[in-house]
């Protein structure tokens, strides 16, 4: 049971089974429309949703058993999440900082104020933020990329095994989003985070996950190596998502429909 | 050249302060555009570099800490400045000459009511009509964007995303209104979902003939809809043009570079996101903001801000490096002034 994420099959969402491996850590793209099961599905891994069929194994261990605070804890510490909308995320009565002063407190046990400071700012830096722009700040008087961005950081403040990003670059620009993804890779390859990637965004999909599952309302249609299924979809709808794409190219003809 | 909306000089800033200490974040700094009648001029740039700042300010949809502080805003549908408007008259001027569509459409969707509700507060007192005919013509309305009526008894959070967007623009285009704002419309939808969101809107502006302010960070979807673009960094225009032009030749150092980063299925070269830290609006590099992160800068770059110059028709670029046209703007303003002198004195003479 070398398992990161072993044999999970979820029945809410139908019959979804995959695993990532400890040992080889990855970037994972889950890709499907909106509202096909793939925030639920994050979720259930991030153990906030209980699935009403199937086991979610984090390292060897049914994660529906971890009852006790301290066990939550520690699982939380490991699995980290970032969610879609940081304006949904983050209590908007609630200054931005708190939450990475409190993932430093819990997760990291920097329980001095210095302590707290200096691992949010250098989690912060990480992903082009500093603690100076976000202190005292209230989400509504962040742009929607700087939340997200200081959502990303308050995850990498407990150096998670495991990252589970639900759409986290939807809200920012090209140049940025290649920063995060490429930070991503970064994570993987040398802090060794396996990474969960839900996306729409399958040209960042293609240039960062080493696999990829396709997902069409709660079911998997299509599932392998990232650059094979995206190149050469077989599925029916992964084959539509990728006539959907649209690219800067277009501007010679715009891909929409009835366009001139 | 017909003009729908002329922004001149406009600089938005939040002014706040915590604790006694003050800060200033200049959000929107001396944006000047105009966009021409049934034209979608789009608007790029990075995350927080002012765009739905830019998008609050014309849309007088301010509030503390956002504050106007100078410049004009004249749409062709109103006899004088947007700012000059007491409040009936833009209560009167909402949804039925001027309509907004935006993300997640939540805040013009209330939440807690029906969608139905939503279409009685805010286009029926436009309409002028009773309440029966009222909702005969939403629902044509509705069916004309392919959605059902049905969707009028539904709360917000029971649609989809996609279908939730759907209804913002019939609310938005029912009143047929003169224009259009848009602040990333279809940024949290699927791509599938996404082009057809897309489809309807241009579908809808071309049938009325709304022109359009159409925000988005993406330059994929700027290709497929926006006839012109205005490249914003820092709380400033630093590029404009055809979106062809844009995204063929683009001139700017920061737009350059927002093109050579787009990823691409079969493309696997490694791409950078810009190096150093996204300026802070609130203590802005001197002169050109995009000066640390610039692979050309010079020393005046760092000493004084670059005029957004027209290079050639229809193309302003503020740059130095792109064009010895390009003078720091209070040089370019002060040139101004003297020609405007220059032609009183000939006028006296
Ligand atoms: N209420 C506020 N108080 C203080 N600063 C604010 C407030 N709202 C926004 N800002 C700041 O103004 C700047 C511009 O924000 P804006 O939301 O206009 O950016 P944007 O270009 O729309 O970004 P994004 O693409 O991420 O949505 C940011 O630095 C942001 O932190
Ligand atoms: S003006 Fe100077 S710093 Fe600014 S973009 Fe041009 S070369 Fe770079
Ligand atoms: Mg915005």
């Amino acid at each position: 049971m070398g398992g990161l994420l072993g044999r999970t099959r979820f029945a809410a969402i139908d019959d979804v089974s995959f695993s990532l491996e400890a040992a080889r850590p990855e970037i994972f793209a889950i890709i499907g429309e909106s509202g096909s099961g793939k925030t639920t599905l994050a979720r259930m891994i991030l153990n906030t949703l209980a699935p009403s069929k199937g086991i979610i194994r984090f390292l060897g261990e049914d994660i529906s058993r971890f009852r006790g605070r301290r066990e939550q804890l520690q699982f939380m510490r490991k699995v980290q999440p970032i969610f879609q909308n940081p304006f949904e995320a983050f209590n908007p009565l609630k200054r931005v900082d708190r939450y990475l002063f409190a993932s430093a407190y819990h997760f990291a046990g920097h329980h001095g104020r210095a302590g707290r400071e200096a691992a949010a700012d250098e989690a912060l830096k990480k992903v082009g933020l500093s603690l100076a722009e976000v202190k005292g700040r209230f989400p509504h008087e962040l742009s929607g990329g700087q939340l997200q961005r200081a959502a990303i950081a308050r995850a990498l403040i407990s150096s998670p095994a495991l990252i589970v990003a639900d759409e986290p670059v939807s809200m920012v620009d090209a140049s940025l989003r290649m920063s995060i993804v490429n930070l991503f890779k970064t994570l993987r390859d040398e802090l060794r985070v396996s990474i969960i990637y839900i996306t729409h965004d399958l040209a960042t999909a293609y240039y960062i996950s080493d696999r990829v599952l396709i997902m069409q309302k709660g079911k998997v249609v299509e599932t392998g190596p990232a650059r094979q299924v995206l190149s050469n979809p077989q599925h029916p709808y992964t084959v539509l998502l990728r006539e959907s794409i649209l690219s800067p190219d277009d501007v010679d003809k715009s891909h929409l429909a009835g366009a001139a | 050249m017909d003009v729908a909306l002329s922004v001149r000089d406009l600089r938005a800033y939040y002014l706040t302060s915590h604790f006694g200490v003050e800060r200033e974040v200049r959000a929107v700094d001396d944006i000047t555009l105009s966009v021409e009648k049934k034209e979608i001029y789009g608007i790029a740039g990075e995350s927080s570099c002012g765009k739905s700042t830019f998008i609050r300010t014309i849309a007088a949809a301010i509030r503390p800490p956002l504050r106007v502080l100078g410049g004009s805003i004249r749409y062709s549908f109103l006899d004088r400045d947007l700012y000059d408007l007491d409040e009936r008259a833009l209560t009167e001027m909402r949804w039925k000459h001027l309509s907004c569509i935006l993300q997640g459409s939540m805040n013009v969707l209330n939440p807690v009511r029906r969608v139905r509700e939503s279409f009685k507060d805010f286009a029926s007192p436009h309409m002028g009509l009773a309440r029966s005919v009222f909702f005969d013509a939403v629902k044509a309305h509705l069916n004309r964007l392919r959605l059902s009526p049905t969707v009028l008894s539904a709360f917000p959070h029971e649609l989809s995303g996609g279908m939730r967007q759907r209804v913002a623009i019939a609310l938005a285009t029912v009143c047929r209104p003169e224009f259009i704002i848009a602040d990333e419309p279809t940024t949290a939808l699927d791509v599938v979902v996404q082009k057809d969101v897309l489809a309807l809107i241009l579908e809808m502006q071309r049938e009325i003939g709304s022109s359009m302010i159409f925000v988005t960070h993406d330059l994929t979807v700027h290709a497929n809809i926006s006839n012109r673009l205005g490249i914003m960094y820092a709380g400033r225009l630093v590029e404009e043009g055809s979106t062809r032009d844009i995204l063929r030749d683009p001139m700017h150092p920061y737009t350059r570079h927002l093109i050579a980063s787009l990823p691409r299925i079969g493309d696997v070269t490694p791409k950078k996101g810009l190096s150093g830290a996204p300026p802070s609006l609130a203590d802005p590099p001197s002169g050109c903001r995009f000066h640390p992160r610039c692979p050309l800068a010079m020393d005046i770059c760092r000493q004084a801000h670059p005029e957004l110059t027209a290079l050639a028709p229809g193309r302003r670029v503020a740059c130095y490096a792109v064009s010895p046209l390009v003078q720091p703007a209070h040089e370019a303003a002060a040139a101004r002034k003297a020609t405007k002198a220059d032609k009183s004195a000939a006028f006296l003479q």
